[in-house]
């Protein structure tokens, strides 16, 4: 019985190679984040068009190595390239999705939206100069609260991610001594807390922990009924955490002069700018060797991007704003077949 | 006694084997020595592909550590530092942390597995010794990462609510040890790390223990309680001096298990690259920094580190199997029964 069904899998798995193989399907890695979105999209553009395409989220680290080394069609990454890494591995980027990051907390009579923080006084908590949730700078900005004198439980990504690069990059521009102590990155040296391995784990931490501070993507906060805060920006308004808020901090950024679409969304100025917010990338080789492959996957972007906005904000992304959209369009101009013509 | 026994079995074996090797064969059976020779090589082919593996996967660890080994050296040994931003690396903390937890399950899983074996094997009724021990055998089956859930979900919890302001009133009182209770009891950490693995081990080591414990002639433990012993001398006096090398190989094979168990560990030891003096606090195992960092790291200096990390956990299995081999052979020396 376990053998034919070994068996049954088996089969199962040879004739989907077999299709997959003749239906040339696009291959793309990296990065968690987008991946569910990347997922859905490419499930409707399937049905639409016959042509599948293969993601594995294997982080963005993962994406960026097996780009460089041409396994793959595409690369994905929540942290952009620099310019000069760009430049060294004859690689481009455009963003293809947006999301938020968003501090929860677990406080006894504490729910969602109730909390007040600012970038400088999340800095503090997690360099451990604040410990317990009665400090005066908490009471301060949470007039009314009523805060217990319970020790702060500092929640942080144990493994290396995009959500961790935009949650120190924001720190860091907030606050010097963070960008000293800390600074950026997809992984860095935290100097207290305890460390949950991906949103999943960091969601779970704050629900168990009493006195739990956190950050995860939007979605985890969302689904997972966590208590978020609400962030004073960059105008020093007070905002909450939602698709609005966050393509408001999209869509004051200047894509279109910087380097390598290169902008981070974090502590964008607006009135309405979620602070933390940020793009996933894709990475494609300037000079495409098999320049089928590359067109197909311009193809599936143009088409998500005209198709895909309604799907990814039911799962909880943000769409790209109709005029970064044509940004990306023309910096697709410098993607080009071995003998220099442009694909598209 | 076991010497005795252990000469005349492999006397009487040995002549047999060389009396086939030279005896004239008979016509028909000169197939089967092709046959033979064919299956010789094949299974030897097999037993030696183990050893390029072991030896290929050292070297690959040892290249792909190089640069790590070439920047940070030998203290990267001793270094507490893990700052990827600075890139600047050091795997104290996770050693540390890696041992910690497998010597606090040691510390549960022994005498509780030595408890378990000595009942299903001298004190359980017959009829309760199968299901008891097909239980335990099935404890041994599940994923570890179910053992990392349960302990996320039902455990920590548990242990943050009710035991962990238990430890910390009455022993964390105590001078000296106490400072290993200290701090706030959040449910996860190095603690919560070593009694889940002290869970998953507690069946392998049973499991040998069992074993090695039905194996002692019934005529030794009926003499002992002929002489008028208890049960516990019986135990402490015959059948755990009888079987001891069997007793330190499940230890040793509980040891290998906890030192390199990845997602339960992961899911409970809290991940923070520091060392504390309290059990309740969270730390990094080498393997749950190597699952949790691996994916995401960017850069050659992380991944060389991370590498190295994984090279420094292979050769503590290796020093702790050598040291465990060392010990059997002590003891046979002692008793002069060395094979």
């Amino acid at each position: 019985m376990r053998i034919s069904k070994a068996l049954a899998a088996l089969a199962v798995a040879a004739t989907s190679l077999a299709t997959s193989a003749l239906a040339a399907d696009i291959t793309g890695a990296g990065a968690t984040f987008p991946y569910p979105v990347y997922a859905k999209w490419a499930e409707a553009y399937k049905k639409a068009t016959g042509v599948g395409l293969n993601y594995q989220s294997i982080g963005s680290g993962g994406g960026i190595k097996q780009i460089e080394a041409k396994t793959v069609d595409f690369g994905a990454s929540d942290m952009p390239l620099s310019p000069e890494d760009l430049e060294k591995n004859g690689l481009m980027q455009f963003p293809a999705i947006m999301g938020g990051v968003v501090p929860v907390v677990k406080l006894e009579g504490i729910g969602p939206g109730q909390l007040h923080f600012t970038g400088g006084l999340l800095a503090d908590i997690y360099l451990g100069k604040v410990t317990k949730w009665n400090d005066a700078e908490i009471a301060k900005l949470n007039p009314g609260v009523k805060l217990p004198a319970t020790d702060i439980t500092v929640v942080h990504r144990s493994d290396g991610s995009g959500t961790n690069f935009l949650w120190t990059n924001y720190l860091s521009q907030v606050s010097p001594e963070f960008k000293e102590k800390v600074g950026e990155g997809t992984s860095v040296k935290w100097p207290s807390g305890v460390g949950g391995k991906g949103n999943e784990g960091v969601a779970s931490y704050v629900q168990k922990i009493d006195g739990a501070l956190g950050y995860v993507e939007y979605a985890y906060a969302k689904q997972n009924k966590l208590a978020y805060a609400l962030m004073q920006n960059r105008n020093g308004k007070y905002v909450s955490p939602t698709d609005e808020t966050f393509a408001a901090a999209a869509s004051n950024a200047d894509w279109k002069g910087t380097p390598g679409m290169r902008v981070i969304l974090t502590n964008q100025p607006g009135d309405k700018a979620w602070p933390i917010t940020g793009a996933s990338y894709i990475l494609m080789h300037v000079k495409q060797e098999k320049p089928e492959n590359g067109r197909e996957v311009l193809k599936f972007y143009d088409w998500a991007f005209k198709n895909g906005a309604r799907m990814a904000e039911e799962l909880d992304y943000v769409p790209m704003p109709a005029n970064v959209v044509q940004t990306i369009h023309a910096s697709w101009k410098k993607i080009t077949d071995p003998s220099g013509k442009p694909l598209v | 006694m076991t010497a005795v026994l252990d000469n005349v079995r492999f006397r009487a074996a040995d002549p047999p084997a060389i009396a086939l090797e030279s005896a004239p064969r008979p016509p028909m059976l000169r197939n089967n020595a092709l046959m033979d020779a064919i299956f010789r090589n094949v299974t030897r082919f097999f037993a030696f592909l183990v050893f390029s593996l072991l030896a290929a996967i050292l070297v690959s660890l040892v290249v792909g550590a190089a640069p790590a080994l070439r920047k940070f050296g030998l203290p990267f040994l001793w270094t507490a530092d893990w700052d990827p931003v600075q890139e600047n690396f050091g795997a104290l903390v996770p050693i540390v942390g890696t041992l910690a937890t497998s010597a606090i399950a040691l510390i549960i899983a022994i005498p509780v597995s030595f408890g378990i074996a000595v009942f299903l094997t001298e004190l359980s009724p017959v009829w309760l010794r199968r299901p008891l021990g097909t239980a335990i055998e099935m404890l041994a089956a599940i994923p570890s990462i179910i053992y990392g859930m349960w302990g996320l979900f039902v455990f920590a919890p548990v242990f943050q609510i009710w035991v962990q302001p238990l430890l910390k009133k009455t022993v964390g009182q105590v001078p000296w040890i106490g400072s290993l209770f200290a701090g706030p009891p959040i449910g996860i950490g190095m603690l919560t790390a070593g009694i889940i693995l002290a869970i998953m081990v507690i069946p392998f080591i049973t499991a040998v223990m069992r074993d090695v414990f039905e194996i002692v002639p019934a005529m030794l433990k009926e003499s002992a309680y002929g002489l008028g012993s208890t049960t516990w001398e019986v135990v402490w006096h015959v059948v755990l001096p009888y079987a001891k090398v069997g007793v330190i190989g499940g230890i040793m094979l509980g040891l290998g298990r906890a030192l390199g168990e990845t997602m339960a560990v992961t899911f409970v030891i809290g991940n923070a690259h520091e060392i504390s003096r309290s059990l309740f606090a969270p730390g990094n195992s080498i393997a749950s920094a190597l699952a949790n960092e691996f994916t995401e790291a960017v850069g050659d200096l992380y991944t060389s580190s991370l590498i190295e990390l994984g090279l420094i956990l292979f050769l503590i299995t290796t020093i702790v199997l050598a040291c465990s081999k060392l010990l059997l052979l002590q003891l046979a020396k002692r008793e002069g029964t060395v094979a």
